[in-house]
C-alpha cells in the first residue's frame, strides 16, 4: 500500500476526496484463513456477475423496445444483426441463472456457518432482502423477450400472486396491470426490471457491502471453538487476486456458455394461442411450483394452493428472521437444530427441483 | 281441442273437402320417409331393412299449405293416435314411433299424417287410416320422389322451415341416372330414402347424417360398391375402394377436411350422373382454380378436346387421385408425359426441361434447409432465414402448379426467382454456419487469454506469498 500512496494521483486524490479512511480499511481488512475460507468467495463471485448483468443489462437497453408489439422483433435484431449482440443477451441470461446459482451458495454457505450472529444481523437481512430482490429481477427479465413460455410463466406465475389471501387480486392485478397478461404487463415488468428493482439493489447493496466491510468476515463458531488465534491473510492484496481469478473463470465460463449454447429466444408470444404443454418456471422457482402442484386441492378446509403460499410466505419471514431466532448461535453454543433446518431446506429445494424436472 | 278450434276445424272440412284431401296428402311430404319401412336397398332408416321391392302408381301429389302452419299453432299436436296406436303395438310397430326422435322432420313439428296422410285425430283406426281421409300408407320405392317433392319443390312450403334450402332436388333427380332409370322402371336404383334414410331422417349438416360429408363415401357405397348388387348394370364397383385411397379421401376422413370432395361434389347428389369429358375439368377446376386457368390456355386443351380425352384424368386419374408428385413430370417411367409423347418430339423435350427446372429447385432448397437447420441445432437464430425458405417453398409450389402450362419459359418465369430465394436463404446458412465457427474461433483465443490471466494472477499470489516476500 506504501507503494501506492507515493503515487501522486491518489494523494491528489485522496486530499479531494477524503480516501483515506477507504485506504486504510484496505490496508488493515484481513480474511481469516480456516477450512471454510471457500465460502468466502461465494460474495463477491455473486457481486462479479451482478456487475456483469448491469454491464450487459445497460447494452441490451440501447437495443430493446419494450412493448407487446416490437419486444420479441428487438431481441431477435440484437440476437441476429447488432455487432456481438448475441454475445451480450446470451451472457446476460446465463449471467443472471448463475448468479443465482451463487447467491444461493453464498447464502447457505452464510446460514450454515452461522455468519448472521451478531453484529451481523443486518448483513444478514440485507442479504436475503437481495436474495428476493434478485428473484424479482428474474422474474420480471424472463418475461422481457415476450416469447410464448415466458408469456404463459407469467401467466402462471402471476396467477400463483392473485392466491395470497386477501391482497391476492390487487397483487395480481398490480404485477400484471390488469386482469391479463398483456403489453401493459411487459411494459409494466420492464420498469420494474431496469428502474425500480436496479435503484433497490443498488440501495441494499450498499448497505450489505458497507456492513461485510464494518464487520470484517465472520469466523464459523466451529473454528472459533477450536482455535484461539486464526491465521489470516491480507483482503488487499492476497485474497482480492484470489477473487480476481474465480471472477475471470466465471467469465471464460459465461463466454463458453454464451458461443456454445446461445440463449434461446423461441417463438414470440400469441395470448390467443393455447398455452403449451408443460409450462414450468425458471429453475430457481420450480420449487416453489413444484410443491404447489403436489399439494392437494384442499387440506382441512383451506385450499391447497393457498395454504402452500401461505407456508412460502411464513418461510420467508423465518428465513429474514433467523438471526433473531437461532439464540443458541447468538451466544456462540452449537445448535444443532437450525443447522438441521437448513440442511432439510436445502434437500427440500433439491429434491423438488428434480421432481419438477422429471415431471 | 278446445271449441273453437273445433269449429275452426269443422268449417275447414265442410268448405274445403277437396282441398282436405290435397292438404292432408300435402302432411305426407316430408314423413313419406318416416312411416314407411321401405323396401329400397340402401335406406338407412332404423326400421328398414335392405332389400329392393316393387313400385306402385305414385298417388296424387297433394298442395302443401296448412298442415304445416296447424302444427306450429298446434292445433292438432295434442292428439296423435298415430304416434299411441304405434307405440302400444309395440315391436315392429312402434319402431317408425321411436325412430323419429331424431328426425329432423318431427324437430320441426310434422308428425306421422304430415306424410302419409290420414286423420290422427281419429280414434277409430279404419276412420284413421282411411284413404279417403287421405292416408297413403306406406310409399313404394316409384313413388319416392313424388312424395317428398310434393313439399321439397315446393319453395312457398319450404320457405317456412328453411328459405335456404334448394327446392330443385326432385326436378334434379329426374335428369339423374338414377331418376331415369327409375321412371324406366328400374326399381333398385337409389331414391330419396336410400341416402336420406326414412323414420329418423337428421339434417345434411348433422354428422350423424348419412349424407354428411364424411359418410356420403359409404352411403354411395353400399350400392356402388356391392358387387353383387351392381351385377345387373356391368358398372364397376371399386370407385369406393380407389377414392378410400386418395389425397381428397385422406383430406377428408384423417384431417376432416370437409371441403375435400367426395363422391357428390364431382357426381352431384340428386342429380348424380358420370361426369363426362366435357365437364371434368369444370368440377376439378372448381377448387383448383389456378391449374384449371392454366391448362385452359395450354396447348393441351384443344389437343384433348379433339382426342375426346378428360383433361385433368388423363394424368391424375379419377377416383384414385394420389398427391401430385414430381416424378409425374418429364420422361421417366412414372412420367405421365411419356403416355402421349415420345423421344425427339418438341414436348418430349419440353417435359424433360421443366422437370430438369423443377428438381434443380427442390436440390437447392434442400440444401439451403439442411444448412439452415445444421445451423439452427447448433443454437444459431436462423429466423430470417426460415423466413426465407418458406418464401421459397411457396414459390416451389407455384412452379408446380405453373407446370399445368406445359411450357419450359412460362416455367423459367417462376423459377428463376424462386432459385433466388433459396440461393439466398442457402447463404443465410452458410452466414450462419461461418458467424458459428467465427463464434467458436472468438471463444477458444479469449479463453487462452483468460488462462494467461489467471495463470498470471496465480504466479502472482506465488510471488508475494513466498516465504520472505
Amino acid at each position: 500500500m506504501e507503494a501506492i500512496s507515493k503515487h501522486g494521483w491518489l494523494t491528489w486524490l485522496s486530499d479531494r476526496l477524503g480516501l483515506d479512511p477507504l485506504i486504510a480499511l484496505a490496508r488493515e481488512k484481513e480474511v481469516p484463513i480456516h477450512r471454510h475460507t471457500i465460502w468466502y468467495y461465494f460474495g463477491g463471485m455473486t457481486l462479479f456477475l451482478f456487475i456483469v448483468q448491469v454491464a450487459t443489462g445497460v447494452l441490451l437497453l440501447l437495443y430493446y423496445r419494450p412493448s407487446a408489439e416490437t419486444a420479441f422483433e428487438s431481441v431477435q435484431f440484437i440476437m441476429t444483426e447488432v455487432s456481438f449482440g448475441w454475445l451480450v443477451r446470451s451472457i446476460h441470461s446465463w449471467s443472471a441463472n448463475l448468479m443465482i446459482a451463487m447467491l444461493f451458495v453464498h447464502m447457505f454457505s452464510v446460514y450454515l456457518l452461522k455468519a448472521y450472529r451478531p453484529p451481523r444481523e443486518l448483513t444478514w437481512i440485507t442479504g436475503v432482502l437481495l436474495f428476493f430482490i434478485v428473484l424479482a429481477f428474474g422474474f420480471s427479465g424472463y418475461l422481457l423477450p415476450w416469447n410464448k413460455l415466458a408469456f404463459f410463466a407469467t401467466k402462471v406465475g402471476t396467477e400463483i400472486a392473485g392466491v395470497v389471501p386477501v391482497i391476492g387480486h390487487f397483487l395480481l392485478r398490480f404485477l400484471r396491470g390488469g386482469d391479463e397478461v398483456t403489453g401493459g404487463t411487459l411494459t409494466r415488468f420492464f420498469g420494474f426490471h431496469v428502474a425500480i428493482l436496479p435503484a433497490l439493489a443498488t440501495f441494499v447493496l450498499t448497505v450489505h457491502i458497507w456492513l461485510v466491510q464494518r464487520h470484517g468476515m465472520s469466523v464459523p463458531p466451529s473454528v472459533e471453538r477450536q482455535a484461539q488465534n486464526v491465521k489470516t491473510m491480507k483482503f488487499f492484496p492476497n485474497f482480492l487476486l484470489r477473487d480476481a481469478m474465480g471472477w475471470l473463470i466465471a467469465l471464460g465460463a459465461l463466454a463458453a456458455l454464451a458461443a456454445l449454447f446461445p440463449w434461446e429466444l423461441g417463438e414470440k408470444a400469441d395470448p390467443f394461442a393455447p398455452a403449451p404443454a408443460g409450462i414450468k418456471p425458471e429453475w430457481y422457482f420450480l420449487f416453489m411450483f413444484q410443491t404447489l402442484r403436489l399439494l392437494p386441492s384442499h387440506i382441512l378446509f383451506i385450499e391447497g394452493e393457498v395454504l402452500g403460499v401461505l407456508a412460502f410466505g411464513l418461510g420467508a419471514v423465518f428465513w429474514l428472521l433467523v438471526p433473531f431466532l437461532d439464540k443458541e448461535s447468538v451466544r456462540g453454543e452449537r445448535n444443532g437444530l437450525f443447522t438441521l433446518i437448513g440442511v432439510v431446506i436445502l434437500l427440500y429445494i433439491a429434491v423438488m427441483t428434480v421432481v419438477g424436472y422429471l415431471s | 281441442m278446445n271449441t273453437n278450434q273445433f269449429q275452426h276445424h269443422r268449417r275447414w272440412r265442410a268448405g274445403r273437402s277437396l282441398a282436405k284431401l290435397a292438404a292432408t296428402l300435402m302432411f305426407v311430404f316430408s314423413l313419406i320417409f318416416v312411416w314407411s319401412p321401405s323396401a329400397e336397398p340402401t335406406a338407412s332408416g332404423t326400421d328398414g331393412s335392405e332389400t329392393p321391392s316393387g313400385v306402385n302408381p305414385a298417388p296424387a301429389p297433394a298442395l302443401p299449405s296448412e298442415p304445416a302452419m296447424r302444427t306450429e299453432s298446434g292445433e292438432k299436436e295434442k292428439k296423435d293416435t298415430c304416434v299411441q296406436c304405434h307405440l302400444e303395438m309395440g315391436d315392429e310397430l312402434a319402431a317408425p314411433v321411436t325412430a323419429m326422435q331424431h328426425d329432423i322432420h318431427a324437430q320441426r313439428g310434422l308428425s306421422c299424417a304430415d306424410c302419409h296422410g290420414g286423420d290422427p285425430t281419429e280414434e277409430d283406426m279404419d276412420r284413421a287410416m282411411d284413404p279417403r281421409r287421405g292416408f297413403v300408407g306406406r310409399p313404394t320405392p316409384g313413388d319416392i320422389p313424388r312424395f317428398c317433392g310434393k313439399c321439397h319443390s315446393n319453395a312457398e312450403f319450404m320457405k317456412k322451415y328453411n328459405p335456404r334450402l334448394r327446392v330443385d332436388q326432385e326436378a334434379e333427380y329426374f335428369t339423374s341416372i338414377h331418376g331415369k332409370r327409375l321412371v324406366q322402371g328400374d326399381r333398385k336404383v337409389a331414391t330419396c330414402i336410400s341416402c336420406h334414410g326414412y323414420h329418423g331422417i337428421r339434417a345434411v349438416s348433422d354428422p350423424q347424417a348419412p349424407v354428411y360429408p364424411t359418410n356420403v363415401a359409404r352411403t354411395c357405397g353400399r350400392c356402388h360398391a356391392n358387387a353383387g348388387y351392381l351385377q345387373s348394370y356391368a358398372i364397376p364397383h371399386d370407385q369406393l375402394e380407389k377414392w378410400q385411397a386418395s389425397v381428397h379421401a385422406e383430406a377428408l376422413l384423417k384431417k376432416n377436411d370437409l371441403s375435400a370432395p367426395t363422391c357428390n361434389d364431382c357426381h352431384g347428389n340428386h342429380g348424380a350422373v358420370p361426369p363426362g369429358v366435357t365437364s371434368v375439368a369444370n368440377v376439378c377446376g372448381a377448387c383448383h382454380t389456378r391449374q384449371a386457368e392454366l391448362f385452359r390456355k395450354s396447348p393441351h386443351k384443344p389437343a384433348f378436346d379433339e382426342m375426346g380425352l378428360g383433361e385433368c384424368l388423363v394424368c391424375h386419374g379419377n377416383h384414385e387421385i394420389h398427391h401430385p408428385s414430381d416424378e409425374m413430370l418429364g420422361t421417366g417411367d412414372e412420367a405421365t408425359c411419356v403416355a402421349c409423347h415420345s423421344e425427339g418430339e418438341p414436348a418430349y423435350q419440353a417435359a424433360e426441361t421443366m422437370r430438369r427446372m423443377i428438381d434443380e429447385m427442390v436440390q437447392e432448397l434442400n440444401q439451403a434447409e439442411a444448412l439452415v437447420d445444421r445451423a439452427a441445432r447448433a443454437g444459431m437464430e436462423v429466423s430470417r432465414a426460415k423466413f426465407e425458405l418458406n418464401d421459397a417453398h411457396d414459390k416451389l409450389i407455384n412452379a408446380r402448379v405453373v407446370v399445368h402450362t406445359f411450357s419450359a419459359n412460362e416455367l423459367q418465369k417462376v423459377i428463376e426467382p424462386g432459385l433466388e430465394t433459396a440461393k439466398k436463404a442457402h447463404q443465410m446458412g452458410v452466414e450462419a454456419l461461418n458467424e458459428l465457427q467465427f463464434r467458436r474461433k472468438g471463444l477458444a483465443a479469449s479463453l487462452v487469454v483468460i488462462f494467461l490471466a489467471v495463470m498470471g494472477l496465480y504466479l502472482k499470489i506465488r510471488q508475494i506469498e513466498r516465504p520472505g516476500a
